[in-house]
């Protein structure tokens, strides 16, 4: 994903003149192109995030349209303050990236997990969220936060994420992609997790349950149409995503459901505990102790499934 | 250019009206908004290029007050420099007013950043400058900050950043009145040396009486160097300047004048 967002935004740059790149001392090589093609354009701003930060927000008060760029806890919790006061509530049109989002970078530790980066930036007005299931969804996603008249977060992966789109997606901020349609149960999978959400669908398939699976990924402002048809027609709905179960998707969705006239309908949320995930492990080990396997998420959603169905 | 004894005559009176809004409105900072009047007035009318009719011109410079908490000062600067009509300080934190306690983007013509929260002014202009650079413009970004936001890790990132792209278009005014909320700032963390700090970060780094116009628009005309250098300039301030009941007492970074008190700052400070 963070090769199709520099190669995404480098060509973005050679037709936007209001674009500048600044990164917080990562993505070695990883922009030559960009430096290169406009060399005027790009800072690295060191290890100095609150810095690059509030530079984002001038930079785009004065017309430019900057993008942010480092590992998520540090593109996002670590500036928290910066990002609310000086792009969220100035209302200027900075686009947030974080690499490395949720348990990419598992075996790194928690400090550099991001289960909590979505929950956080949902909370401030004139921001969206948004993130991306695929490589093939990052370009179209950077693209619409152009056409956007305040800021925007968006969270990716890390690299060699499963693509999950077999052909250019149709992409509109604010409106999940039907990856899957299905008959029985609903999957609403955030960024990375929309390709396990699949996986799992193929297993349901197996066990003669029909699954839609959406790319929810814009996060902020929801698909409420989409939300309130999903609702109205499938018994079960789970969200499945790598960030904590406080806070991300499932809580967004939670809030808009418990507005609404009770529906009967089932909401189950796949995400990452309410806990620091501290020992050594890679990310699928990780995932398989949070319970974000194919499997895992599969088997829950079928006995959920029966269950409603014995109501 | 206005002569300086025009331009203290005008800080005198801005000086008046910050104390009738902290009285009206009852609301606190008045030693902080007193100790950078004449640093705002040297620069308005004395260096900053900006056409109050036109606030948005894309060429203008920008001041940002950083110390967004000095915001009575601010508004009554812009006002008298014909950003807005006097008349709208009355309503200053009134419910619904656009002149909120911290000064909000463009709440008024001229206030060119929301601040309130510190350490986020100097970042903000390094953004500016650079835009600036890159867009092809030669503005000059001001930023007003005091000395206990100086104690906020994001100003020396700024300050680590800026001489790094030579961003000579920036210069910063430190309100160096020795106070912060609650105490003296030297005595909370070691500012000082500041002024040696400023120039071991690679900055043009110079010390004025913040409150002797002629030396303050020296400081702010002065072209840089060639160097690329950016420039602070360390304004050695009063707080709660202008009053003497209120000078270098810190009681006034919270008290609220009474009508008495208004009284007799408006007699000091020669107002009818």
């Amino acid at each position: 994903m963070r090769n199709a967002f520099a190669a995404a935004l480098t060509e973005m740059a050679g037709l936007d003149e209001r674009i500048v790149l600044l990164s917080g001392d990562i993505g070695n090589r990883l922009f030559d192109t960009f430096r290169e093609r406009f060399p005027t354009r790009f800072y690295n701003c060191g290890v100095a995030e609150a810095n690059m930060t509030g530079m984002a927000a001038g930079m785009a008060l004065c017309g430019l349209r900057p993008f942010t760029y480092t590992i998520t806890p540090f593109a996002t919790t670590r500036v928290i303050e910066q990002i609310r006061v000086d792009i969220c509530y100035h209302n200027v049109p900075v686009t947030i990236v974080g690499t490395g989002s949720g348990l990419s970078y598992a075996s790194l530790g928690p400090t550099h997990h991001s289960c909590e980066d979505v929950g956080i930036m949902r909370c401030f007005p004139n921001l969206t969220v948004v993130c991306p299931a695929d490589s093939s969804e990052v370009g179209p996603a950077l693209r619409a936060t152009l056409d956007l008249p305040g800021p925007a977060y968006i969270r990716l992966g890390k690299k060699g994420e499963p693509v999950v789109h077999t052909s250019p997606p149709d992409f509109e901020i604010g409106r999940g992609i039907i990856m899957l349609e299905g008959a029985d149960i609903c999957l609403l999978g955030m960024g990375t997790m929309t390709a396990v959400a699949l996986e799992a669908a193929a297993l349901l398939e197996a066990a003669g349950v029909s699954a839609r699976v959406v790319s929810m990924h814009t996060v902020k402002p929801l698909d409420e149409a989409l939300l309130a048809e999903s609702f109205a027609r499938f018994s079960v709905v789970g969200v499945v995503e790598e960030h904590s179960i406080i806070g991300g998707l499932g809580s967004a969705v939670a809030e808009w459901l418990a507005r609404r006239t009770p529906c009967g309908t089932r909401l189950e949320v796949f995400g990452t505990p309410d806990l620091f995930l501290s020992e050594a492990g890679s990310q699928t080990y990780m995932r398989q102790k949070c319970g974000l396997t194919a499997e895992l998420i599969a088997e829950r959603m079928l006995l959920r499934f029966r269950q409603r169905g014995l109501q | 250019m206005t002569p300086t004894a025009e331009l203290a005559a005008i800080a005198r009176r801005i000086r008046a009206r910050v104390v009738e809004m902290s009285h009206a409105a009852e609301t606190p900072h008045l030693g902080s908004s007193l100790s950078c009047v004449d640093m705002l007035v040297a620069a308005y009318w004395g260096a900053v290029a900006i056409d109050p009719l036109r606030p948005l011109d894309p060429g203008r410079d920008r001041l940002i007050l950083s110390k967004g908490h000095a915001a009575t000062a601010l508004y009554a600067v812009l006002a008298e420099r014909g950003f807005f009509d006097a008349a709208l300080l009355n309503t200053y934190d009134e419910d619904g007013s656009a002149l909120p306690e911290h000064p909000g983007l463009q709440c008024v013509p001229g206030v060119e950043a929301a601040t309130g929260s510190l350490g986020h002014g100097l970042p903000l202009a390094v953004g500016m400058a650079l835009a600036g650079r890159i867009t092809g413009y030669d503005y000059r970004c001001f930023v007003v900050m005091s000395d206990g936001e100086c104690e906020e890790g994001s100003v020396w990132e700024a300050a680590m950043f800026a001489p790094v792209h030579k961003l000579d278009t920036i210069i910063a005014m430190i309100d160096y009145n020795k106070w912060q909320a609650t105490g003296r700032s030297d005595q909370i963390m070691a500012l000082a040396p500041l002024c040696e700090k400023w120039r071991a970060f690679g900055w043009d780094a110079c010390e004025v009486d913040g409150h002797d116009m002629e030396a303050l628009l020296e400081a702010l005309q002065r072209a840089p160097d060639g160097s690329g250098r950016p420039r602070v300039i360390i304004a050695h301030t009063v707080k709660g300047k202008g009053v003497s009941f209120m000078e270098d007492d810190n009681n006034w970074h919270y008290r609220i004048p009474t009508a008495g008190e208004v009284q007799q700052a408006r007699q000091e400070l020669g107002q009818p």
